[in-house]
């Protein structure tokens, strides 16, 4: 049974609708690149998966390790093992990074049985991710995105990702607003993430994190539909010929983003 | 409606926890104020002649004040001849030597309030004077502070026991004419908290009170007088919860303290008064006046409060810096949800040389809630050297509330030093939306970002009030993780 099944998936924002019948099958340890121009949609699929209200589900099935997805709320999805890196990290002043991440994980972990974990125990389990990522400690003592720049916000989203260690990662255009030494290391941290029991979303606009991220599987969005999909070579491609060259339109105004 | 409003609707509509009315039969006066009145409340509790003049001076001069309406609150007229301005536990007649000799209904109110008096008397260290309605009914730890000379009991018998070190310190920081509701509590109030710490002695326990409000149409009228000769140092606990009832109560206390020569007084309220059901009908009006003196040099007096109850709070703790290098302290979260109304802040008022005051006010709303921060600075002429530091935070959950801000400043020395911030901000659904992605709850998610936002002034907290003022902000612990 694959992990992720989407259906003939449509979803509006307000009264425009944005996806107008996805279908996807991910199976675990595969991971499968979702470009696009923008305002294909992609975003809004991320989003849809992960449950943010904004978006009415209008068609469509989504089956998620055999559970109905879109039946369980948001907390509940994350708690079953989807994790989405934002494409705008949200900041909250006020509560600290380690704190939060430490919350999450703890809930993830009652969740599943297991028991929480304390201050020390949370230190000792995380070390070696900080140090991958290149989390310093005074950047888990800050309030959870508040002053990050953007590299920081995009480190962070993927330190919480090692940290929580989900079943299906979604990630919506972790390579925005990335220097490519930026690029490389957030890269290095989701191929580390790589194994058999786990499937990767990744969402791009551009080829290049791909080259760092190599997928096993390329899809392209246009208008609310998967319009090709192929394999790793698809990507490059797009990269030579652009997305003229399959004959889409890129609209100059990006909609569908939160 | 989006799902992170309805969650924030759920825990601005939660029921107050604490409603019930003890059966506890009350001696109580009739309705009403007079001359005869005052005389009786006086007469009552076997007072000194002086403490009568007192009282009836204050009384005389309150039928000449009008009630303040400048505050940023709306409520009906209250009428002052229905108020009953006495009532003491019948139980009281048979003094309780001992805890055992408590009425148990009594003990039984603290435990539903999670105040288990024994279990604090033996495990916390902790002292209590606990006011239930207006007299005090059990003390402890007495003895171990009176053999290093800390006076801690109820005001009553600090007027028979020590009547000189009451006459000399009352009223010196809140005048009785100083304002209409102080000076009704001048003439009617009937009983308090006093605490004298002598020179040198460091009190060796964090001192709390907690008030009640039980009998049915009585007004609670306490006065608290806080003393730290030089050198010495007292943290103070107030906190209260009032069962759930339909009339208003008023509710005027007077708090004033006293701090000489590097003395320390750090006095810490979490207060929850009755505050009203959904509708905004019933609940308790708050009207305090509270005020430090920082008389002597190098003394410092600091203010932490917590306030989520009330239909209406009136209160400005603020402190007189008189003494060169003397320290001001206010550090406030005030809540209002449903129809309640928060008018509160602090005044500094800069007297002597090189003094310093700081202002964090931290301001939340929810519901139909009214918050309202009023706050002022004053640096007199002579005040050189002043500094303070403001910083008045908002917070709004849902979009029917209001927060507003009113800093007063008004400097005449110009070596002072003034800073002043303030923001305000909204739980947005994108917090609450990432929040929920990495599996935490909306509800827990809104305690989480309140919590975070109150963190300053809940470090200024008491240990033993940090956990209180969480469970009364629903809100779960911020640990400090690394």
């Amino acid at each position: 049974m694959a992990l992720l099944e989407i259906k003939d998936l449509h979803a509006t924002v307000g009264d425009r609708e944005i996806l107008k019948g996805i279908d996807l099958t991910v199976e675990a340890g595969e991971v499968h690149a979702i470009m696009g121009p923008n305002g294909s949609g992609k975003s809004t699929l991320a989003q849809v998966l992960a449950g943010r209200e904004l978006y009415h589900v209008t068609g469509g099935q989504v089956t998620y390790d055999g559970k109905d997805l879109l039946a369980l709320s948001p907390e509940d999805r994350a708690r079953e093992g989807i994790f989405l890196a934002f494409q705008y990290p949200v900041e909250i002043p006020g509560v600290s990074n380690m704190y939060f991440l430490k919350a999450a994980l703890n809930t993830i972990r009652k969740h599943r049985n297991l028991p929480e974990l304390d201050a020390m125990d949370f230190l000792e389990r995380i070390r070696e991710k900080m140090t991958a990522m290149n989390m310093d400690q005074t950047l888990l003592n800050r309030p959870v995105n508040a002053g990050f720049s953007g590299g920081e916000k995009k480190r962070n989203e993927i330190f919480q990702m090692a940290v929580l260690e989900p079943r299906l990662a979604i990630l919506d255009e972790t390579d925005s607003g990335l220097d490519i030494d930026a690029l490389k290391l957030v890269a290095a941290g989701v191929n580390a993430m790589r194994s058999a029991e786990r499937a990767m979303i990744v969402v791009t606009h551009y080829q290049r994190l791909l080259s760092e991220i190599v997928p096993d599987y390329v899809h392209v969005l246009a208008d609310g539909r998967i319009v090709k999909s192929g394999g790793k070579e698809l990507a490059l491609e797009l990269e030579a010929g652009g997305y003229a060259a399959l004959g889409i339109q890129e609209e100059a105004e990006a909609v569908g983003k939160a | 409606m989006s799902e992170s409003t309805n969650t924030i609707e759920t825990i601005a509509n939660q029921e107050y926890k604490w409603g019930f009315v003890s059966d506890i039969e009350a001696d109580a006066i009739p309705r009403g104020l007079s001359e005869d009145v005052v005389r009786l409340i006086s007469a009552k509790k076997h007072e000194p002649e002086w403490l009568l003049e007192w009282r009836l001076k204050a009384y005389r001069h309150w039928l000449t004040m009008t009630e303040p309406t400048w505050a940023n609150v709306h409520y009906p007229k209250i009428d002052y001849q229905d108020i009953i301005y006495y009532a003491a536990p019948k139980s009281r007649k048979n003094a309780p030597k001992s805890l055992d000799e408590v009425d148990p209904e009594l003990l039984r109110t603290y435990e539903k309030l999670g105040i288990p008096l024994q279990e604090r008397e033996i495990l916390s260290g902790v002292a209590v004077d606990a006011v239930f309605d207006s007299v005090s009914v059990a003390t402890t730890f007495k003895e171990k502070l009176k053999a290093m000379g800390v006076i801690f009991g109820s005001f009553s018998e600090a007027v028979q026991e020590y009547p000189e070190l009451v006459r000399q310190y009352l009223g010196t920081v809140v005048p009785s004419s100083d304002n209409f509701f102080a000076a009704l509590n001048s003439a009617v109030f009937s009983d308090g908290s006093f605490c004298y710490v002598p020179k040198g002695v460091r009190c060796p326990m964090e001192l709390s009170t907690y008030f009640r409000i039980n009998a049915k149409d009585t007004g609670q009228f306490e006065r608290t007088l806080i003393i730290a000769d030089e050198g010495a140092y007292v943290s103070y606990l107030e906190g209260c919860t009032a069962p759930m009832r339909d009339t208003n109560q008023l509710h005027a206390a007077v708090v004033e303290l006293v701090a000489l020569d590097r003395a320390q007084i750090k006095y810490s309220t979490v207060q929850n008064w009755y505050p009203g059901d959904k509708n905004g009908k019933g609940g308790i009006y708050n009207f305090v006046t509270k005020r430090g003196a920082c008389r002597g040099v190098n003394s410092k007096i600091s203010w932490t409060q917590v306030e989520t109850g009330s239909a209406i709070t009136w209160k400005y703790p603020s402190c007189l810096l008189i003494g060169d290098h003397s320290v001001g302290e206010f550090y406030s979260v005030a809540l209002t949800n449903n129809y309640q109304q928060a008018d509160t802040g602090t005044k500094m008022i800069h007297i002597g040389k090189n003094t310093t005051s700081t202002i964090v006010s931290k301001g939340i709303s929810a519901g139909h809630g009214q918050n309202t921060y009023r706050g002022g600075v004053k640096i007199l002429k002579n005040a050189t050297g002043a500094r303070n530091y403001s910083q008045c935070d908002s917070l709004l959950l849902g979009d029917q509330c209001g927060a507003h801000t009113f800093p007063y400043l008004e400097v005449k020395n110009t070596s002072s030093q003034l800073e002043h911030e303030a923001s305000t901000s909204k739980i947005g659904e994108d917090q609450i939306f990432y929040c929920r992605q990495r599996g935490i709850s909306s509800e827990d998610a809104v305690s989480m970002i309140v919590h975070g936002f109150c963190k300053e002034v809940f470090r200024e907290l008491p240990m033993e009030f940090a956990v209180e003022a969480q469970k009364l902000l629903g809100v779960s612990l911020e640990g400090s993780v690394g």
